[in-house]
């Protein structure tokens, strides 16, 4: 792999990576991809995987949307083990004011062509028969989906390589620019592009790019089948994820295939270890009983943790680095980077050669206001 | 949750086999305020727990009452689940959770069987062999039923033996490793008299038992249940029909916990100093999760280990002259027992290798560590945390296990939920 030159040099192998690679090849270009540790080790390997429209801001519902769309086409494609499951999902509202959000998104997204269907208290409560007594309502999502993120990122990976991608594993990654990748060994490869997707630690090879670490914990229960059947989202999560400073965490459950609960969601800045932190294991949990207190006995068999990467718009940072014409952004994802995996590739690659895009690009540009000057 | 309770000890030890229960002992006779936690109903250990033959339960009863004299605070059916904070440790009962704080620790927390797959060790009645024994300790009828011992390991004949008493007809006992080794080993024991009046009285228990060298299943068979075992004997393959397969390759060390709380392992073992103390302060470790070597050095082990975590260290060392000739006989089986290199072409590529995630071997070998298996196959991501798969994939691919985080047991979501932040 090191005498030849690329096309395109992808660093970063989860599932952002994974979906560049393939969309490069796809469309007839050659592509490297390379990662210190294997296919969907990073925060794929830690994420949820639910893969769902959101409304943050207009071009985050553009991205997730297009993206959503793109993964139900790929649907028939995919092989079991991505475990792709439409289940929906049911955003919980627990007041009034909570309710009042539901019918604002139902008719946001109706606008938008998503279809939703409000729920009231009894039929919230015949969807999900666990959720505590006395909640005011939730709205229904029904296309959204739920998937397992490493076998979907080794399925793109499998197949640019069958395309003629090259991928090297267990190669860190020293340094990156001006058409070059330099491994920490010294080796280094030449590519006309250069795609920094190195998720949360992107900024460690391109200096002055603005992403924090946002720490994530996940649980996940024993089986029980059937207990849970649509990834049920506290409405109170926008608070949670809209935090800039604060630690926090928020009542977001997802079903798996298996029958298993995988228990959510934490966020936090400034934590750069691995390690579970059991403050905020504790805070999220108890979260998570208040709204389904049936949860309480349920055997826990695992407990992990995983890196968000954060930008201050939060909307992730695709295009072009403005300081070297080589080099290229597909990070900034935060919690949502499973979700848009496809549609960064896709408009990525669009914009590299020249295509129409789907979706305008512009908001996603590193270069966008507002993230261009380097705050302390 | 009931009865949440919050209890503090100079010395808490964790696992009440041999080694826990000597090394409580200990320590409480030196003074201090002990407490000893373990996840059965009762003390002993897996060795103990079921009375095997008259001359364990001597031994047992003697530190039972040793244990009761010295007025250690034991605490069973509770699973250490997690450390919170330094000097903090989690246990979760059937309905209650408690918080334990000490100021020296020992892990006495023994070890497990070590499964290895093979096309139908899956159906039902091909158990682990201590776990048949336990079984049938716990009213399993064995009397009249047909039943293959294979595997490897001392334990092997300790299950024949206690099984036959019991009126099971034991076809076979297949031992892989070869007569050479076993001689050897044979020959070795004269500096272990009580492993040669143990080995005496086991042989004279299977009397007329053959017991086949060299030889090891090579398929289990039948629709719902066992019907019958092809075992590969001298080289020569031969079906017996049989109720029961007993199987087990040995013992593997349960050094979870040491792993959670961050002591350092090398070779699949606790590293431990003279006063087994491990690579962290205020933490010992005795028995099995040490290196496997059988009753007799869990028991000093444990001893030392409660003497120094007593600040006994002097007494302590007045028992390494009996522990140094215990360690040769745990040398002596882990050379005699090793497993040999044909128990890895076993698995057929339908054969499960993951119970808990149905996992069969042929999606195993295309992956090259245990990390990128478990990613993309769950192996190992059960209830059961991988102690069964772990062991197995590291012998059959030499993959190294991850680390471990808490719950390093299955835990309640609300005992994850109650993990209190000192205050
Ligand atoms: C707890 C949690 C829950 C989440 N839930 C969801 C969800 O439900 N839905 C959703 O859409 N998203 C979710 N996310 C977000 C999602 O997981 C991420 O946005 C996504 O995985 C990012 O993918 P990536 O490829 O950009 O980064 P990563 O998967 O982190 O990949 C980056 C890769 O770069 C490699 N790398 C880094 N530095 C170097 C170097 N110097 N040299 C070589 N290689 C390097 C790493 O080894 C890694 O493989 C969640 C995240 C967390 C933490
Ligand atoms: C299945 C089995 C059967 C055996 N049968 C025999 C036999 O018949 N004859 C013979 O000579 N030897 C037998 N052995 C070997 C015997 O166990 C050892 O020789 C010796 O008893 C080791 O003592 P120990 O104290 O180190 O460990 P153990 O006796 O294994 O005691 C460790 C104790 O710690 C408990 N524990 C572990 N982790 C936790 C936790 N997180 N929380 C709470 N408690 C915990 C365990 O449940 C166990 O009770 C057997 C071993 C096994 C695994």
């Amino acid at each position: 792999m090191n005498s030849k030159s690329f096309d395109a040099v992808i660093v970063g192998a989860g599932i952002v990576g994974a979906a560049c690679a393939d969309e490069f090849a796809r469309r007839g270009l050659r592509v490297a991809v390379v990662d210190r540790d294997v296919v969907g080790s990073g925060a794929t390997a830690a994420g949820m995987g639910h893969i769902v429209a959101m409304d943050d801001s207009e071009a985050q519902f553009a991205l997730t949307r297009y993206s959503q769309r793109l993964w139900q086409a790929l649907r028939p494609e995919l092989p079991p083990d991505v475990e792709y499951e439409q289940c929906g999902t049911i955003w919980v509202a627990a007041d009034e004011q909570e309710m009042a959000e539901v019918r604002r998104k139902h008719e946001y997204y109706g606008r938008l062509g998503v279809p939703t269907t409000v729920l009231d208290a009894q039929v919230l409560q015949r969807l999900e028969p666990n959720l505590r007594e006395g909640m005011t309502g939730g709205l229904l999502v029904p296309e959204d989906a739920v998937l397992y993120p490493p076998c979907a990122a080794r399925f793109l990976m499998e197949r640019a390589q069958k395309l003629g991608a090259q991928v090297q594993l267990g190669a860190s990654v020293a340094q990156i620019g001006q058409a070059r990748v330099r491994l920490s060994d010294g080796i280094e490869i030449a590519g006309e592009i250069i795609v920094n997707a190195t998720g949360a630690w992107a900024a460690e090879l391109t200096n002055g790019i603005q992403i924090k670490k946002r720490k994530g914990h996940l649980v996940i229960t024993d089986r029980y089948p059937g207990f849970l059947r649509h990834q049920l989202v506290e409405l109170g999560y926008l608070k949670s994820a809209h935090s800039v400073s604060n630690d926090s965490v928020a009542f977001n459950v997802q079903p798996r295939r298996t029958g298993q609960i995988l228990i959510g969601s934490s966020r936090q800045y400034g934590a750069e270890h691995k390690e579970v932190d059991h403050d905020i294991l504790r805070r999220m949990l108890l979260r998570a009983q208040e709204y389904m207190p049936a949860l309480g006995p349920m055997s826990a068999v695992r407990t992990w943790t995983g890196f968000r990467a954060a930008t201050r718009d939060r909307l992730p940072l695709i295009g072009p680095w403005p300081e070297d014409k080589s080099l290229f952004l597909a990070t900034g994802h935060e919690g949502l980077g499973i979700t848009t995996s496809l549609a960064t590739a896709r408009i990525l690659v669009d914009g590299i050669m020249g295509a129409t895009a789907e979706i305008p690009i512009e908001p996603y540009l590193p270069s966008r206001a507002g993230e261009e000057h380097v705050h302390a | 949750m009931n009865s949440d309770s919050q209890q503090r000890f100079d010395v808490l030890v964790i696992g009440g086999g041999p080694a826990g229960m000597a090394a409580a002992a200990l320590a409480a006779e030196s003074g201090s305020r002990v407490g000893m936690v373990d996840d059965n109903a009762s003390a002993g250990g897996q060795i103990w727990r079921r009375a095997l033959n008259g001359v364990e339960t001597v031994e047992a009863a003697r530190w039972s009452e040793r244990l009761r004299s010295a007025n250690v605070t034991t605490s069973f059916g509770k699973r250490v689940f997690d450390q919170p904070e330094t000097g903090v440790l989690l246990a979760e009962g059937d309905d209650d959770l408690c918080e334990l704080r000490y100021q020296n620790l020992v892990v006495a927390t023994g070890a497990r069987e070590r499964f290895l797959p093979f096309p139908g060790w899956t159906l039902p009645n091909v158990m682990g062999a201590g776990g048949l024994q336990a079984m049938v300790k716990s009213g399993l009828p064995i009397r009249g039923k047909r039943v293959v011992v294979a595997g490897t390991g001392p334990l092997l004949l300790a299950v024949a033996a206690y099984l036959r008493k019991q009126g099971a007809e034991i076809r076979i006992i297949c031992e892989q490793a070869s007569w050479i080794r076993l001689a050897g080993f044979g020959a070795s024991l004269w500096k272990h008299p009580a492993k040669v009046s143990q080995g005496l009285q086991l042989r004279k228990e299977l009397a007329s038992v053959p017991y086949a060298t060299n030889s090891w299943p090579l398929a289990a068979h039948g629709g719902q249940r066992l019907e019958s075992v092809t075992i590969s004997r001298n080289g020569k393959t031969e079906v017996i029909p049989c109720d029961f397969l007993a199987c087990g390759f040995h013992l593997v060390p349960n050094v979870e916990l040491p792993l959670l709380l961050g002591c350092q392992i090398s070779g699949g073992y606790v590293q431990v100093d003279d006063l087994q103390q491990t690579s962290i302060k205020g933490i010992f470790c005795a028995g099995e999760p040490t290196g496997i070597g059988g009753v007799e050095l869990a028991l000093v082990e444990g001893q030392i280990a409660g003497l120094a975590a007593a600040g006994e260290s002097k007494r302590a060392r007045s028992l390494f002259g009996e522990r140094r000739k215990t360690q040769h006989f745990a040398r002596l089986l882990d050379r005699t027992f090793r497993l040999r290199p044909e128990l890895k072409d076993l698995s057929s590529a339908e054969t499960i290798v993951c119970r808990c995630e149905d996992v069969p071997c042929s999606r195993l070998r295309e992956h090259k560590s245990w990390r990128a298996a478990k990613l993309y196959t769950r192996c190992g991501m059960g209830p059961c945390q991988g102690r069964i798969c772990g062991p197995a994939t590291q012998f059959l691919f030499e993959w190294n296990p991850d680390s471990v985080r808490p719950p390093v047991l299955p835990a309640r979501v609300e005992s994850l939920a109650s993990l209190a932040k000192s205050n």
